[in-house]
């Protein structure tokens, strides 16, 4: 007894020390999937990251005494991360909006970004602003001003906006023709341009905003120590050095330093006016988010039932081909549904998407649709695989001494009867479906919980839109429920 | 197509020669003759797991059997080989099988139970379908369970619906596994009487029983398995 005692404490002592030296840690938050020259895996050694955010970073780090350690976060999480405290600050292109201000604790922006328009080539002469691009498709990147700028041209100008996951699809997607322009940081188009000519950027830019480091509200102690760090490095020029370094320095920059070390206040965001949910009380914010989380509802349901559809039809196709085919249908058959299952449904849908997008260009919608069914597909195969097996086989063996061919055993006797044991766990993946449905926000579809996410960010908490969220999940998948649980009584 | 019209004697000829049976590679019986004239009314006694029901299910097509041929109308088997579909089809129109576990379509009524062949197979109209079949349920007696599902039927009532959708269409050959097994004494007689008219139109009936009594009141020939030989009584 004592020996454990003696244990524990012993244990708990260097937990203890450990948490003591943890303060010598400066954990920072960032998404190297965003590339270089923000935060990237260095080519040659992809343990480490490398980037102009990473030497900030860095940069920070040593000015508070501290080792910097990266924490992978996803982009558009990176905020609610830091409030959970998993790091002590996020760096990675992160903008400079009234919501971030209001919300957290920010540091100075450190960073001057045009938010610039880049259209193909041969549309540069007619296609100059977002006026220009009434009733056509302009991606950017979700959850961004660049995003926010784009809903409100929605309004006024009638485009088309269309978000993503990423930065690096709407450019190739522009150059395929599924976007007529991308409006995005000018460091993202610098970047591109390199490596995938073929477009053109406006250097006029549609704003200009900041990128900034942010930290958990209350955190304001260890900000200020930041900001006193990030002045320091813009007057003794390792700031410079560091933009030189990565190819984006430039006069902007030159000016936010003289703007910030003159003590002078900056705006988050100038040439477009920030409409942001923060600024509103909560409740006036969810009725203004409400209307498109009901359309983005709608998106969801039609996805799921048309995707439900098809994935039945196919199911019960492949099933059927399984059991009766013949030996070379039943092998394609089978390595059909083992590949679909084997492999991940967000891997399927980048496939159909941007995979094939060289021979097939399928809309978003259209890619999502059938990603979803031809998944589904296989696991509805073998629901009613196993179902059709489990009809015993005097029933089959009555139907054949009464004269009915395999068919018609199939369609009147075997089939029917495979449908009610298969109701219960088609009704399960029919809910499943629902959920697995928000995977396709990665093909630029706004369905529900794509729609949650943006209204999250902008409001800068998840509670209410993730309660409405959930409520709208469960409007649509309970009354389902209800409607199996009733024929499964009514056949029984 | 309607269903094959009783009377018509060819149809109703079954023939044995030299039928040898196993179940699951064990021998059950060899060198089985039988040469069942229309009109017969035979009962097939014997142990339990002697055969009986091998027999049936060789004849109805449902297994196939070691060596010999088994002739019903115009299909025949032949034994040590594969079953082909149109023998089956053929087969499917001459013989009909009538199991002791009754295996009624669980998700039918026991109307639609007997309609369905004749609407599918033979194509016979829904409400001429309907007539006859509510006819059939009204000689088994059973008439008043028209709606019921199986599961809501009694054993004796699940046999007979089971009855009367063999008959639906009119097999000029019936097989029956155990008929009696779910059935009191005076349904058995009525039973008895049933099968005996069904034969007076020269349909022939094979019929397994443990039944000493039914075989001796109604049946016109006894066979008996034994020790995997079937003989008959004379």
């Amino acid at each position: 007894m004592f020996r454990l005692v003696a244990a524990i404490v012993m244990i708990s002592g260097g937990a203890a020390t450990l948490l003591a030296q943890s303060p010598a840690i400066f954990r920072w938050a960032g998404d190297a999937e965003g590339g270089a020259p923000y935060v990237e895996a260095d080519p040659s050694d992809p343990s480490r990251v490398v980037g102009f955010d990473v030497e900030v970073a860095e940069l920070i780090a040593k000015g508070l005494g501290r080792e910097p350690r990266f924490v992978e976060v996803a982009f558009t999480s990176i905020d609610q991360s830091i409030v959970r405290g998993d790091a002590d600050i996020g760096l990675s292109g992160i903008e400079d909006t009234p919501a971030r201000r209001a919300g957290y604790a920010v540091t100075l922006p450190y960073y001057q970004f045009r938010e610039v328009l880049s259209v193909r080539s041969a549309d540069a002469g007619q296609l100059r602003t977002l006026a220009d691009l009434r009733g056509r498709r302009v991606g950017t990147l979700s959850g961004t001003i660049a995003y926010e700028i784009l809903l409100a041209a929605e309004r006024d100008h009638g485009i088309v906006a269309v978000s993503y996951d990423d930065d690096v699809h709407p450019y190739s997607d522009l150059l395929i023709g599924r976007l007529d322009a991308v409006l995005l940081d000018n460091v993202l188009a610098d970047r591109r341009s390199r490596t995938a000519p073929g477009f053109v950027t406006h250097p006029e830019p549609v704003a200009v905003s900041h990128y900034v480091g942010v930290l958990a509200p209350g955190n304001e102690v260890l900000r200020d120590r930041i900001n006193g760090i990030l002045l320091d490095a813009m007057k003794d020029g390792r700031l410079e050095a560091i933009y030189k370094k990565w190819k984006i320095w430039n006069d902007d920059q030159r000016q936010l330093f003289a703007q910030a070390l003159g003590g002078e206040s900056i705006a988050p965001v100038t040439g477009y006016k920030t409409d942001s949910a923060a600024a509103l009380s909560k409740w006036d914010a969810t009725r203004r988010y409400l209307p498109s989380l009901f359309r983005a509802a709608v998106i969801t349901l039609v996805l799921s039932c048309g995707a439900m559809l098809i994935a039945v039809a196919l199911g019960v196709g492949i099933a059927t081909g399984r059991l009766y085919g013949g030996r070379l249908a039943r092998m394609a058959l089978t390595g059909y549904v083992e590949l679909i299952r084997g492999t991940p449904l967000l891997l399927q849908l980048f496939v159909l998407y941007y995979g094939i997008a060289a021979a097939v260009r399928l809309p978003a919608f259209v890619a999502s649709l059938l990603g979803l069914a031809l998944n589904y597909a296989a696991y509805e195969s073998e629901i009613y695989r196993g179902a059709l097996l489990a009809v015993p086989v005097g029933q089959l063996e009555a139907a054949r001494t009464l004269g009915l061919s395999e068919f018609q055993t199939l369609r009147l006797v075997r089939g029917p009867q495979a449908f009610r044991l298969a109701l219960a766990p088609m009704t399960n993946d029919f809910v499943a479906l629902l959920k697995d449905s928000s995977l396709v926000s990665v093909l630029t579809v706004v369905e529900l919980t794509k729609q949650t996410q943006i209204f999250a960010t902008n409001l800068g908490s998840w509670a209410i839109p993730g309660a409405v969220c959930a409520m709208l999940y469960l409007a649509m998948s309970l009354p389902l429920a209800g409607l199996a649980r009733r024929l499964e009584r009514r056949w029984q | 197509m309607t269903p094959s019209t009783p009377g018509l004697h060819e149809e109703s000829r079954l023939a044995l020669r030299d039928v040898t049976l196993s179940r699951a590679g064990r021998p059950l019986i060899a060198g089985l003759n039988l040469d069942a004239r229309p009109g017969d009314l035979i009962a097939l006694r014997g142990p339990s797991g002697c055969g009986k029901t091998t027999i049936l299910r060789a004849i109805a097509g449902l297994d196939p059997f070691e060596r010999g041929t088994i002739s019903v109308g115009d299909a025949c088997l032949e034994g040590g080989t594969a079953l082909n579909r149109a023998t089956l089809h053929r087969l499917g129109r001459s013989v009909g099988l009538v199991f002791q576990f009754h295996c009624l379509f669980e998700h039918m009524s026991a109307l639609q139970n007997i309609c369905l062949a004749p609407r599918h197979v033979y194509r016979v109209a829904p409400e001429a379908a309907e007539r006859a079949a509510r006819d059939l349920l009204r000689q088994l007696g059973v008439e008043s369970r028209a709606d019921a599902r199986p599961r809501e039927l009694s054993g004796g009532e699940a046999q007979r619906v089971a009855i009367a959708r063999a008959l639906a269409v009119n097999p000029p050959v019936l097989l029956m596994d155990e008929p009696m097994a779910s059935l009191d004494a005076s349904r058995r007689a009525e039973l008895g009487a049933l099968l005996q008219k069904l034969t007076e139109s020269g349909r022939t009936l094979l019929v397994t029983t443990h039944d000493e009594r039914f075989a001796e009141d109604f049946a016109t020939r006894v066979l008996t398995v034994e020790s995997g030989t079937v003989r008959e009584r004379i």
